[in-house]
């Protein structure tokens, strides 16, 4: 197809997770041809096993669809696929800024979801035309009406001529892609400047090096051209240019409107970041395309090997994780109680999760993972603001002026009859209610301000299980606030254990070191000897429970001479042990290290 | 040069199997017992035929279950009978057969004494019989006193009592009776058992589903360091974790398992150690007989114990007695000594002041007693 500017579409799809997005997609790809019913394992966009488990999208894809519309022209779409999760909003946002209109797809029997309108918004800001799409119409329960009626009157969009759509059953999916024809504007942008592309994604591989995905706003990318990345100053000279069909396809050359890829030998994913901007070495655009910025962590933990020896194991596994995720920070750190690992940042809990999970199951280690922290700030009585991404480092109270703790803005969505036990767990939480409206006769969206530390620890599982699963979370980072916190500390056998010290609200500091101290009571075995388990803020303890001694261990006979059965008893027990981490004297096991991370609310 | 060899024969009958009991018994059955015998005694043969002379010295021979006196005297008779004609048993060789209260009376127990066993091990268990009741047993503290005095009437001359503690409303002071009762009968030998709650049996699932309440393990400790204070009081010499003897009478058939010495192991369920392997038979009866009636071997499964695992077994086996290992033994016997090999291990325990190394020999302390698994697991 020639390349004419006019006849290209770029647009992307804003829903919540379950709404039927990678279904849409999937259909999309049929309907076009680009993929046959047989060539595709169920929903092709979300690559990753877990992203199939979760039903949820955390790396993006890309697509070119090739469509004749029903003016009998050929036109070009491209489908930028977007993450579905607060963690990744940043990359949503690049996305976003590569089209120039979005899907905007909702359940017909959910409605709006606290996530889609942050999205909505975001595209909105972004002035991308909105095309609104009643997915799920084929269940009984659907109520489109209703669900246009929040569209209206959330939102503000009109929502009258929204395309009702079965993607399951494949109706509608013509009447969508021409919408997108008709109504989304052909990018714009300008052939005959020197070149700027905005990379909105890239992945790692083994052959090619990073390969940046991009959309070409202005000029022309093409093999063999030198380019610079803007932000990360690096030179390149391009060894490939291509398309998504879904599978990587070469081309001779990406021109302007364009969505493809470039493959540059770039060695480090970190020097094609997201929100940065491509252009020519010998012939460079004087500015580079807005909005870019680093991607920060906003949650730090402690990753150990389970095994002292696992530790250049973990490093090498982290390391080529890094190598597709530039948003992955991590920095050797040393635990008095669990030797040698990494702190590492993450986008956010969901990123932190997936990452954790992508160590111990393709990489097949074995973690102890310590409770999951936000970066603080300290102000000491120095005057020096220090930057606090771990407990441990966190200095003695008498050292400290102030602490501040980042806050967040969180948007609730959630059907009336929960209003109620969602704004019980947030005033639990220390949130500060601002704003309450009624999205429609059932439904209602909630604003609080709270501490982002309140919602990286068992947030999401309480909110789910109080509300039956009904409740939508969205936030966004909201500066920092003064806060009088604490570090609590666990002690065993009179030995603070690093691993376990958590920064705390002084208010929860003694309920929650009671419940630490019987959780591990309970998870630590008995040994020869008596141990004390103590929490403890400062000098001062909270609370204590004790592991008494093994005083009785003996093995009946052994029947009839069975030894074996007797050695392997022993054999069982000892192999129990070894997974264990020795701490001074004390053995302790794994789960020990995860009972701060799951401690009951109840 | 090889030691004399321990033979036991496995009866897998019961008249009721015990509440606590998770081992192989079969309701007592006159037809099976026949069936059972028939085999056993091919089992014998097949034996006979294949082990070198020297494999075939037997300084001991132990009738246990299950309950061998299920079977008439006559059947535990041809046995032994079976026994001498197919194995070489030593001059000084000890005969035990097992026995419960409420399956002997005294012709019997005449004709089993006769026939040459010289040493009886009765289950008496308790001297309570409510706790009797707890465990399931057939016989009250009356019958069981009553065997014991038929036992010495029919001339049994080494005698051993088994009792339990530990067990589900078990008091100090009824164990303290128990003991009472147990050394006024002047019995040669005691063996005393925790009780061990083992998954599955009808006492475990009573004290899971919350019915009985299990012993404390302060108090079943209290119990076991009373009776050993007790029993050194009678002059019973405590030379085991769980055994007492009169001084010249401890078991040789069981020293025989902690010396990691071998052993064959005949009828259903039964272990051996032999020619560096462990192996055991069909625990099911009626694999035991299908095969042994076929004429193939009835054992279902067995391993190699290598030199490394046979040092290992040496030494967890061996702490079992109060005299502990003889390292001069072990080295003649491995060539290489424990000290070195389990140096870590050693140094370790000693530190904790679980064991120690005195005049040649590793043994466990009063501390590591009663923890003896924290010290075996070390040898594994």
């Amino acid at each position: 197809m020639k390349w004419d500017k006019n006849r290209i579409r770029n647009f992307c799809i804003i829903a919540h997770i379950d709404h039927g997005k990678s279904t849409l997609a999937d259909r999309f790809l049929e309907y076009t041809g680009a993929l046959s019913r047989r060539e595709m394992s169920e929903q092709v966009l979300d690559r990753m096993d877990l992203e199939r488990e979760r039903g949820i999208t955390i790396k993006m894809q890309a697509v070119r669809l090739n469509y004749r519309a029903r003016d009998g022209q050929d036109y070009q779409l491209n489908l930028i696929d977007t993450p579905g999760h607060v963690d990744f909003s940043y990359e949503v946002s690049r996305s976003l800024a590569a089209c120039e209109g979005a899907l905007l797809v909702v359940d017909a029997v959910q409605g709006i979801e606290a996530q889609t309108l942050a999205n909505v918004y975001l595209a909105l800001e972004h002035n991308l035309e909105i095309i609104p799409v009643i997915n799920k119409i084929d269940l009984p329960s659907a109520e489109p009406e209703t669900v246009k009626k929040e569209l209206e009157d959330v939102i503000g969009l009109d929502a009258s001529g929204a395309v009702l759509t079965s993607a399951k059953e494949g109706t509608g999916i013509e009447e969508i892609l021409e919408r997108i024809v008709t109504m989304v504007p052909p990018p714009g942008g300008q052939a005959e400047v020197p070149l700027r592309a905005l990379i909105f994604d890239s992945h790692y591989d083994p052959y090619k090096g990073a390969i940046a995905y991009i959309r070409v706003v202005d000029g022309s990318v093409s093999g063999g051209m030198q380019i610079k990345m803007l932000a990360a100053g690096k030179q390149f000279e391009v060894n490939e240019v291509g398309v998504f069909r879904p599978a990587l396809t070469s081309v001779g050359e990406l021109r302007t409107g364009e969505v493809g890829f470039i493959a540059a030998s770039i060695k480090n994913v970190k020097d094609c970041r997201v929100g940065d901007t491509v252009t020519g070495f010998r012939n460079p655009a004087s500015e580079p395309l807005p909005g870019y910025r680093r991607a920060t962590p906003m949650v730090y933990c402690g990753l150990y090997p389970v095994e002292t020896a696992g530790y250049e194991d973990l490093k090498e596994a982290l390391a080529k994780l890094k190598l597709n995720d530039a948003s992955l920070i991590d920095e050797p750190e040393t635990s008095e109680a669990l030797g040698f690992g990494f702190r590492c940042g993450f986008l956010g809990l969901l990123h932190m999760e997936i990452i954790q999970e992508r160590l111990e199951r393709e990489y097949g280690l074995s973690l102890i993972t310590t409770a999951p922290n936000v970066v603080y700030h300290v102000m000491t009585t120095a005057g020096e603001i220090m930057e606090i991404e771990n407990p441990s480092a966190m200095p003695p109270a008498g050292k400290i002026e102030y602490i501040e703790e980042p806050y967040v803005k969180a948007t609730f969505m959630v059907p009336k009859e929960y209003v109620g036990p969602v704004m019980e767990l947030c005033q639990d939480r220390r949130g500060v209610f601002t704003h309450m409206e009624y999205m429609s006769v059932k439904r209602v969206m909630l604003n609080y301000d709270m501490p982002l530390s309140e919602i990286i620890y068992d947030f999401f599982d309480q909110l789910k299980s109080r509300t039956k699963g009904y409740a939508s979370l969205d936030y966004e980072l909201a500066g920092y606030r003064q806060a009088k916190l604490v570090k609590l500390d666990v002690m065993i056998a009179g030995e603070v254990l690093d691993a376990l010290s958590v920064i705390i609200h002084l208010d929860k500091a003694y309920h929650r070191g009671r419940q630490l101290v019987e959780k591990l009571r309970g998870l630590i075995p008995r040994h020869m000897f008596e141990i004390p388990i103590q929490a403890a803020v400062g000098n001062k303890i909270i609370a204590r429970e004790t592991v008494r001694a093994v005083r009785k261990d003996v093995l009946a006979k052994c029947y009839g001479g069975d030894v074996t059965r007797k050695r392997k008893l022993l054999e069982k027990q000892k192999e129990g042990k070894k997974r264990m981490k020795q701490v001074g004297n004390v053995e302790i096991p794994q789960e020990a290290f995860m009972a701060v991370l799951n401690v009951s609310e109840k | 040069m090889m030691m004399p060899a321990a033979l036991y024969i496995h009866v897998p009958f019961c008249l009721k199997k015990c509440y606590y009991c998770d081992f192989i018994s079969y309701p007592f059955d006159a037809g099976d017992a026949g069936a059972y015998l028939d085999a056993l005694f091919r089992e014998m043969r097949r034996y006979g035929a294949v082990l070198s002379d020297a494999e075939k010295r037997i300084s001991s021979l132990y009738v246990g279950g299950g309950t061998p006196t299920c079977l008439p005297a006559a059947g535990l008779c041809a046995i032994l009978e079976n026994a001498a004609a197919h194995f070489n048993l030593l001059p000084d060789c000890e005969i035990t057969v097992e026995a419960n209260p409420g399956t002997v009376d005294p012709g019997g127990l005449r004709e089993l004494k006769k026939a040459g066993f010289n040493r009886l091990s009765l289950g008496v268990q308790s001297f309570q019989d409510r706790l009797l009741r707890v465990l399931g047993r057939v016989h009250d503290v009356r019958e069981a006193v009553h065997a014991a005095r038929q036992a010495r009437a029919a001339g049994f001359t080494n005698l051993n009592l088994d009792f339990i503690f530990g067990v589900p409303g078990q008091t100090l002071d009824d164990w303290m009776e128990t003991l009472t009762g147990a050394v006024e009968l002047f019995p040669e030998h005691i063996a005393l058992y925790g009780l061990q709650l083992e998954a599955g049996t009808p006492l475990e699932k009573s004290v899971a589903g919350g019915s009985i309440k299990a012993c404390s393990e302060d108090l079943e400790l209290s119990m076991y360091l009373t009776a050993i204070d007790f029993l050194a009081a009678h002059g019973y010499l405590h030379y085991e974790i769980s055994n007492f003897a009169r001084p010249g009478r401890q078991s040789v058939h069981n020293l025989g398992y902690w010396l990691n010495h071998t052993y064959l192991g005949l009828g259903p369920a039964a272990h051996s150690y032999l020619r560096e392997r462990r192996f055991h038979n069909y625990t099911s009866l009626k694999s035991y007989l299908d095969k042994v009636n076929r004429g193939e071997t009835p054992v279902e499964a067995g391993e190699h114990i290598p030199v490394g695992r046979e040092m290992s077994e040496t030494m967890f086996l061996g702490l079992r007695l109060l005299q502990g290992v003889d390292l001069g033994r072990f080295y003649r016997r491995f060539g290489r000594r424990a000290e070195a090999v389990y140096r870590e291990e050693i140094n370790r325990l000693e530190k904790n002041g679980l064991v120690k190394v005195e005049a040649g020999w590793l043994r466990l302390t009063k501390k590591g007693l009663p923890v003896a698994n924290t010290v075996f697991r070390e040898f594994v």
